[in-house]
């Protein structure tokens, strides 16, 4: 397929989108005005029903609890494929991980502004993703934005020092080990429904009182198998990232920094 | 003007997406493709903000205000969130076979990328 | 209300194209940051805070990093390809 061809094809298509597009929109309702009851009605029901308070939460870990489990297998597979396709291979070297990229310059030390930063930081940035993994039921969070905040933790310790305190403080068999925990912990939270006689990721703990901590049953457990599974995901790749670029060397490839 | 306003999330969720198929199509580094591939997937958040959202309404979320203020719906929401995450991981999964191409086929074009042509 | 919605849709409008016009995946990194952000804002401003949050760390700090290593890796390449030649 030629470049001249190629550009002519996706000019074709856009204008057939735009066409069809426009006509769908048509009779769409307007922005603004939401037509559908099912918005409305879990909004109405629950609070009285699963006793959270935050419902997109609600939805997310029991309403909907399926469909975010196929999610989370996505999220769990696409990990898996990206280590597998960073891991060391058979002619890869390991080297010392170099002190600088850049090959015309030398880097310029990390500031001490940038590690005081950085490290006044870090517990709160831990404390608040344990919080929002936490209280996924009650305020605006739950596991996977949790999970993603407390993923960030390990990566400020990676700015304000240097791979090598990246390294000490992770560990890719415990982040593997934590990772299969909160994947494979949510489906048996579904197994668990069925000993209850309850259908598949149906709520089967007591619900609590509602705006406590423990209150929405499964939900908060589910919740923060998320988190711990979302969170070893993402150190996870970010320790493959960080091995591939900064650690192996296929024969020939030379030393990253300017000293080689 | 009203008119305008009544479909402006949908045409600019629409902008998003012919833009992003259009770097797409035009791109001649994987990086960049990867990232146009994220510009398309953000029309998708502005289509389903812009059909779950009311006007005047607050986010579902009843710790402050009773049960029965209007909200938006909640269901567009845990879409969306979810797949921002998973969307993160999704695109590590293709900057790793970005950089098993470059290995393989020698460049991060993928007008050169022959190993793939039949 | 109205006038901060309509103003943040036209932002991220500039800014997705922007976004794809960049050649240069050094400096379109950047902006695909930028644009992450104003998404996060937008998300806020259409009342939806449990979205926002999941962007706010996977537009400011997940992809920029996981990008700039992938090119600082396939940089390398680029060098060891010429050491051969």
């Amino acid at each position: 397929m030629t470049r001249r061809f190629r550009n002519l094809f996706f000019l074709a298509s856009a204008a057939g989108f735009a066409v069809f597009y426009l006509w769908g929109l048509h009779l769409l309702p307007g922005f603004g005005h939401y037509p559908g009851p099912y918005g409305d009605v879990l909004n109405a029901l629950s609070v009285y029903e699963r006793h959270a308070t935050d419902v997109i939460t609600a939805v997310n870990f029991d309403y909907r609890g399926f469909d975010t489990l196929g999610e989370e297998f996505i999220l769990f597979t696409s990990v898996m494929g990206a280590n597998l396709l960073l891991r060391k291979q058979k002619d890869d070297k390991e080297e010392d991980p170099p002190l600088d990229l850049a090959r015309d310059r030398l880097a310029p030390p990390t500031s001490d502004a940038v590690r005081v930063a950085g490290l006044a930081l870090l517990l709160p940035i831990v404390v608040f993703g344990i919080y929002t993994v936490t209280h996924g039921q009650l305020t605006p969070g739950g596991g996977f934005q949790g999970g993603v905040i407390l993923a960030s933790a390990p990566l400020i310790i990676y700015l304000c020092g240097d791979y090598e305190n990246f390294k000490r403080i992770t560990s890719h068999v415990l982040t593997e080990v934590m990772e299969a925990v909160g994947a494979g912990g949510y489906a048996v939270t579904g197994l668990i429904s069925f000993i209850f006689g309850y259908k598949y990721l149906q709520n089967f703990i007591p619900l609590g009182q509602t705006g406590d901590v423990f209150s929405g049953g499964t939900i908060a457990l589910i919740s923060a198998l998320t988190g711990l599974e979302v969170a070893a995901g993402i150190v996870l790749l970010m320790i493959s990232f960080f091995k591939q670029t900064l650690v192996y060397r296929k024969p020939g490839e030379e030393r990253g920094d300017r000293n080689a | 003007m009203h008119e305008f306003l009544r479909m402006l999330p949908f045409g600019v969720s629409a902008w998003l997406f012919v833009v992003g198929l259009y770097g797409i199509v035009t791109s001649r580094h994987l990086v960049h493709l990867i990232m146009c591939l994220v510009v398309v997937q953000t029309s998708t958040y502005l289509l389903l903000l812009g059909v779950g959202f009311k006007a005047g309404a607050t986010a579902p979320i009843f710790v402050d205000v009773p049960v029965g203020t209007p909200a938006v719906d909640p269901v567009t929401h845990a879409l969306m969130l979810t797949d921002i995450v998973v969307e993160a991981t999704v695109m590590a999964l293709l900057l790793a076979l970005a950089i098993q191409a470059k290995e393989h086929a020698g460049s991060v074009d993928p007008e050169e990328l022959r190993i793939l042509r039949g | 209300m109205l006038v901060m919605q309509v103003t943040i849709l036209i932002f991220v409008a500039i800014a997705g194209g922007a976004v794809v016009f960049t050649r240069n995946p050094l400096n379109q990194v950047m902006g695909l940051s930028f644009f992450g952000l104003l998404l996060a804002l937008m998300f806020f401003i259409f009342q939806a805070p449990d979205v926002a949050f999941s962007q706010i760390v996977v537009g400011a700090v997940v992809i920029p990093l996981m990008v700039l290593l992938t090119l600082i890796k396939l940089k390398t390449k680029e060098q060891s390809k010429k050491n051969d030649a």
